[in-house]
């Protein structure tokens, strides 16, 4: 290969089209509540485990809904499954059972 | 142009107030019964309004000026049964009045959601946590704004949607006139107290009036005041009374947490006690926010399930001063064709 | 600070709590951790109170820390807690009282499910009764062995013999109270007080004389969270949640801390230790550390029991200092002696 002193940068957006969404629809089946957040944010704040890791339940939300799970599965493992999420969310969105779909859809 | 037909008011805000002169003027023998000391409601609380910074009571003052002799009000009143006679009404009072009615129009408004059921924020048990309402009370009385323990606050909190938009207390809807309050609020506390640190936290702006968006762009250009993008999680004290808030800065993406000296929580409208009250004795049907449901959200928003009893104002739905008002003389009208059978009054849909 | 209104949040959190016959079940991590505190919850039980409680040999761990670890599947945690009540129905019992937070919360939420997805338990029923043949009734009141000692904490507090007071200043010791995630958080209204003020500890304090401080971090989990502690490189981040409690309590200057979970009380005293090694930072009096007591333990302490039999000694902050404030008298040199 030729080095031409640049290089071919990879898309920066996110490429909806191609993106796989079997998580979300997955996720949808097993707790309709996936759909009902409002990206408000509560649920990262009382977060046990965002105090101290980069870990962003609401982020997480977002991007599984949006098809961007390519780092999806170091993300889950940050959860501690405290439930604080769950008695904060205003739209009753079951984060426990989000989180333990997820973690039994890549099952590690 | 006088007619005999009797149309009675329950409660004596801004609905209720504007609704009655406008009957009154067409000539109904309107009474309106309050059940405080004096009219005007919710009103008489609020010092400065929204977008205009207009004073509350000026507008009061042009409601009053519409309940001249026509208008017989009723203060004090309290109501203990309500009986129907074919299309009419007989209201009974608790000091033994009876009156008779062609139409009643209900406009018994909305209260402020209680805060201290939002547990996390600590209302009723943190000193600095305080509600829009007792902040507007520092406004009308005039008190130099202090913490609880007499300092000058050097930052102050706003939570938007205290009570609203929130299933974990059961309120669905979104209040509609906090977001602006709280952009009102922040103006007036900087314009008092020109070092202190505002912060809005806020899920949406909901800048839905015709000048509220200018409003936000003032206190964001003028006053500095921060907004930021993400519902508070939780109040603490800390140990010398400032309040430790929890919030993620969705934009941001990060965790954040911040102290500020005094927290404001944007409280909600619920329907009133009133509302619940008169509902249930006039088989009056609930919408599932709790609110009176009139007829059709479209074309019949004045007209309940019961022949014969209108709505208007915040009993249907959280409104603003200036909807509350059109709101009323939709009602007036509204009730007017009624009585009179008109032909709009035949109109399906 | 108002404590009326905490008071008007307590009422609307109350829970039935049964007055007697308990079917009893321990925690797999407490006996290692703290030994002390369910033999000392049983001894009162009985000795004290007058209460049947009774212990089936056969009983195992409810599995939570494995599911929360995501090595137990939920069903097998299902079938496993069946099990647990098959065994008390066996032995004619309903009250169930599991001695560990962890597992409160696995039964609550187990309970929940069955609730609200009916095949679920039919599916557990019949994975119970191929496997092992049994069957098993719902329990009639599920409630946490500190909810017991909640309900009894008047009668404790009539047949004590010490106070939680400094008996130096006659002053109330200053005491953090934890309860625990999974007591209340999943489930605020299966907890007395409720999640965000929870009293199940404050009242059993309040009653035997001490003052409860609350501090801005009193929400905040101990730490514990399972895969963070069981993987030693997520480790630092337990840690860390304890730190942020400590940080943030320290200025109020509490005489000890007051725990519900296995985990809380092993955490917030053992990485105390920790914290001074790495931080070269202390949290309690004269150098010490804030010494970390169970609930049972406590109540141990105001009922006069021996320190060393209720399991002190195995405590990394030791606990002598709360001892000599408290005036509880003590034999040091039997302090290790088995
Ligand atoms: S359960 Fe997980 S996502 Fe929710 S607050 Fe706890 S650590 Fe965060
Ligand atoms: S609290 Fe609920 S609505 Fe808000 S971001 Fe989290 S999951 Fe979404
Ligand atoms: S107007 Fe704003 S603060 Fe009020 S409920 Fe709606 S979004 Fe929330």
């Amino acid at each position: 290969m030729i080095n031409f002193g640049y290089t071919l940068p990879s898309d920066r957006q996110i490429v909806y089209d191609k993106n796989n969404r079997e998580t979300a629809t997955f996720l949808r089946s097993k707790e309709p509540t996936f759909n009902s957040c409002i990206q408000c944010g509560t649920c990262t704040a009382t977060c046990s485990a965002a105090c101290f890791t980069d870990f962003n339940f609401r982020k997480l939300l977002l991007l599984v809904n949006r098809g961007e799970t390519f780092e999806i599965i170091q993300e889950l493992q940050k959860c501690m499954l405290c439930g604080k999420c769950l008695l904060v969310c205003p739209r009753n969105v079951n984060t426990r059972n989000i989180l333990l779909n997820l973690r039994l859809y890549y099952a590690f | 142009m006088k007619s005999s037909k009797k149309v009675v008011t329950i409660g004596g805000g801004i609905a209720g107030m504007e609704a009655s002169s406008f009957l009154a003027a067409m000539g109904y023998d309107v009474t309106l019964l309050e059940k405080a000391g004096e009219l005007g409601g919710h009103l008489a609380k609020w010092e400065k309004l929204f977008p205009t910074m207009r004073l509350g009571k000026e507008v009061l003052n042009f409601l009053s000026q519409g309940i001249y002799e026509n208008v017989k009000v009723l203060c004090n009143a309290f109501i203990e049964r309500i009986d129907r006679e074919l299309d009419d009404f007989r209201i009974y009072l608790a000091d033994g009045k009876v009156l008779e009615a062609n139409a009643i129009l209900v406009t018994t408004g909305y209260d402020l959601f209680d805060a201290r059921k939002k547990e996390e924020y600590g209302y009723g048990i943190y000193d600095n946590v305080i509600t829009s309402a007792d902040l507007e009370e520092f406004f009308s009385s005039g008190k130099e704004i202090r913490t609880a323990s007499g300092k000058t606050p050097a930052s102050v909190g706003f939570v938007h949607c205290v009570g609203s938009r929130d299933q974990k207390i059961g309120n669905v809807y979104c209040s509609k006139v906090c977001c602006v309050t709280a952009v009102k609020q922040s103006i007036e506390l900087k314009e008092k107290l020109s070092d202190v640190k505002i912060f809005c936290f806020y899920m949406d702006m909901r800048m839905y009036g015709m000048h509220f968006e200018a409003l936000y762009k003032e206190a964001q250009e003028k006053w500095g005041v921060q907004f930021i993008r993400g519902r508070v999680s939780e109040a603490c004290e800390n140990s010398d009374g400032s309040i430790l808030v929890k919030v993620e800065d969705t934009l941001a993406g990060r965790p954040m947490r911040l102290t500020v000296d005094m927290l404001v929580l944007m409280v909600g409208f619920v329907p009133s006690e009133g509302t619940k009250k008169i509902g249930n004795m006039l088989n009056l049907e609930f919408g599932p926010n709790r609110f009176f449901k009139t007829r059709d959200q479209h074309v019949l928003t004045n007209v309940s399930n019961v022949k014969g009893v209108f709505f208007a104002g915040a009993c249907t739905a959280p409104k603003e001063i200036t909807h509350a008002i059109t709101d009323a003389r939709a009602a007036a009208s509204t009730i007017a064709s009624y009585l009179e059978q008109n032909s709009v009054e035949k109109r399906t849909i | 600070m108002r404590v009326q209104g905490k008071q008007n949040i307590w009422k609307e959190y109350q829970k039935e709590i049964a007055d007697d016959k308990y079917f009893y079940v321990r925690s797999c991590v407490r006996q290692n951790f703290f030994p002390g505190s369910e033999v000392t919850f049983l001894r009162i039980l009985r000795e004290v109170l007058g209460k049947n409680i009774f212990e089936h040999p056969c009983h195992t761990t409810c599995t939570g820390i494995g599911y929360h670890g995501d090595i137990v599947p939920f069903d097998t945690l299902m079938t496993i807690v069946a099990r647990q009540f098959s065994l008390m129905t066996e032995s004619g019992f309903e009250n169930f009282v599991p001695s560990c937070i962890t597992s409160f919360g696995i039964y609550t939420e187990v309970l929940d499910t069955w609730e609200h997805f009916p095949e679920a338990e039919e599916k557990v029923r019949n994975y119970l009764k191929k496997a092992t043949g049994r069957e098993f009734k719902i329990p009639g009141n599920l409630a946490h062995a500190s909810d017991i000692i909640y309900k009894f904490r008047k009668e404790i507090a009539a047949k004590s013999k010490f106070k939680l007071i400094n008996r130096n200043t006659g002053m109330p010791l200053k005491v953090v109270e934890h309860i625990g995630c999974h007591y209340a958080k999943m489930f605020p209204d299966k907890g007395v007080g409720g999640a965000e003020y929870p009293y199940v500890l404050t009242g059993m304090v309040e009653e035997w004389g001490g003052e409860v401080i609350d501090y801005p971090e009193r929400r905040h989990c101990c730490g514990f969270g399972f895969r963070q502690y069981l993987v030693q490189a997520n480790r630092g981040y337990s840690l860390a949640c304890s730190y942020k409690k400590f940080e943030s309590m320290a200025p109020y200057k509490p005489d000890i801390i007051i725990t519900n979970c296995p985990g809380c009380p092993m955490f917030l005293d053992r990485w105390q230790y920790v914290i001074n090694e790495m931080e070269g930072k202390k949290y309690g009096e004269n150098g010490q550390g804030i010494p970390v007591f169970t609930y049972e333990e406590v109540a141990g302490l105001v009922l006069g029991y021996n320190p060393w039999d209720i399991g002190l000694q195995m405590h990394q902050i030791s606990c002598e200092p709360v001892l000599d404030k408290i005036g509880i008298p003590y034999d040091i040199e039997s302090k290790y002696k088995v």
